[in-house]
């Protein structure tokens, strides 16, 4: 008998023959009844901003917090949690980045380095 | 989508080079989403369906701490179920979807799940063994070249040291303990040992794919070096137990500078992998069961979530919020 071993990592079994070519319609079937996305942010101590740290599904404001409280700081890593449905978030495109952050490659005068001091200028 | 040029394959891969992470929104090529997909929902239902074996026992955990910490961890477990289920997401399928894909055995999970824990020894052993061989992969996988899904790791890592350490507390409690108690260690690292130096995959040399894994650096270590990684670590590590680990041609290479092994027994983990082993169908029937009897819960929630879409839930806005 011809066996073929493929390579096979943890976490990584590949898909036999009947995987991976079904079922990956982009409307993904059955979408509405599900909860929508959140995208939570959470500030870790007083003084410090709020940072993305995940997402999740729930389905309202109340339940994305309370979800977010119980993966996302059982170890006291938040002391406030914002959530945000993750379809109101806008963001910059990727394939436009370079042109959109361009304009302030050749602005190295906003640097404090730009400027050359003598040394005897103290606390500048 | 519009035609994509030739060269966004090099562009690609150049960043791949470079060591820029590869972010959501970002354009690659299908293969690799695929194989992420792939990858990462596996990933995903291993950290899920791993709960059950650990889930057996905390209704029988010898004491209120071991009670409680077991309750701790397999928590963690569900958590990083959801940090990978939310990072595959990003790669744009749907949460129904992958779930879906497990519940109808098409999607895999890791097969040292499909054993049984037989006695509280194996909570130990688990925890020691299993979530040491999970832990070598995860550190690595830090470093994966798909930003969501190494950020996701970071956030396991840190969570899952200590996993690790209570597996070895366990293990280390009955050492010392009496002569059925040291029994009972040796019992389950014997049972537990070979199935967790499977859970790297086979050898290199077996392998006939080019490894394009390692090209894109999703990995950054073979299966052979995770492996031996583990070796070493746990042969020393067994001398503390006092107990053995189940292999007679496991000493010590002072050329290699690595501990020799025996052949593991590869008939057996293909067995596994196809649906064999011995608790593959109990493993699914309890996830499926799970998700059909909580069809409840999720109906109930969003019907409150409509009538409450009348009130105002939370204080308006960030600053509010803040």
């Amino acid at each position: 008998m011809n066996i073929t071993i493929r390579k096979y990592y943890y976490g990584d079994i590949p898909d036999d023959n009947s995987g991976e070519t079904a079922n990956s319609s982009p409307e993904g079937g059955g979408r509405e009844g599900a909860w929508p996305l959140w995208e939570v942010f959470i500030r870790s101590k007083q003084g410090l901003d709020h940072k993305h740290a995940g997402s999740l599904h729930a389905a309202d404001a109340r339940m994305a917090i309370e979800n977010a409280r119980d993966v996302y700081t059982r170890r006291n890593e938040g002391i406030s949690i914002w959530v945000v449905e993750s379809k109101y978030i806008h963001a910059s495109s990727p394939d436009e980045a370079e042109s959109f952050y361009e304009p302030a490659a050749d602005k190295i005068y906003r640097h404090p380095t730009f400027y050359d001091l003598p040394d005897e200028v103290k606390h500048m | 989508m519009s035609m994509q040029l030739p060269d966004h394959e090099n562009t690609f891969q150049h960043k791949i080079d470079v060591e820029i992470k590869v972010e959501p929104k970002d354009w690659m090529p299908e293969a690799y989403r695929k194989t992420l997909v792939r990858q990462i929902s596996q990933h995903a239902h291993s950290e899920i369906v791993g709960m059950l074996p650990e889930g057996n026992w905390i209704s029988r955990a010898p004491s209120l701490k071991r009670k409680a910490i077991l309750i701790a961890k397999v928590q963690d477990e569900a958590g990083h179920g959801l940090y990978l289920y939310s990072a595959c997401e990003t790669l744009g399928t749907t949460r129904e979807e992958t779930i879906n894909d497990l519940h109808s055995a098409k999607a895999k999970y890791s097969s040292i799940f499909n054993y049984p824990t037989l006695t509280w020894a194996d909570m130990g052993a688990v925890g020691w063994l299993v979530d040491g061989a999970a832990i070598l992969n995860q550190v690595m996988l830090c470093r994966t070249s798909y930003g969501p899904y190494a950020r996701a790791m970071v956030r396991i890592c840190k969570e899952e040291s200590f996993h690790q350490r209570q597996g070895f507390d366990i293990l280390l409690t009955l050492s010392r303990g009496t002569a059925v108690q040291k029994e009972m260690c040796q019992d389950a690292i014997n049972r537990w040992w070979w199935p967790s130096l499977m859970m790297f995959g086979p050898k290199d040399s077996e392998s006939t794919n080019t490894d394009q894994s390692m090209k894109w650096k999703i990995k950054r270590k073979t299966n052979d070096e995770l492996r031996q990684q583990f070796v070493d670590m746990c042969a020393e590590q067994v001398r503390i137990l006092n107990m053995i680990l189940p292999d007679k041609d496991l000493k010590w290479n002072a050329t290699t500078q690595h501990y020799d092994f025996g052949e593991i027994e590869w008939n057996e983990f293909w067995n596994v992998v196809k649906g064999n082993g011995p608790c593959n169908k109990q493993r699914l029937e309890a996830r499926r069961k799970a998700h059909e009897e909580g069809e409840w819960v999720r109906e109930a929630a969003a019907a409150y979530a409509e009538k409450r879409k009348t009130k105002p839930q939370t204080p308006k806005g960030a600053l509010a919020a803040a």
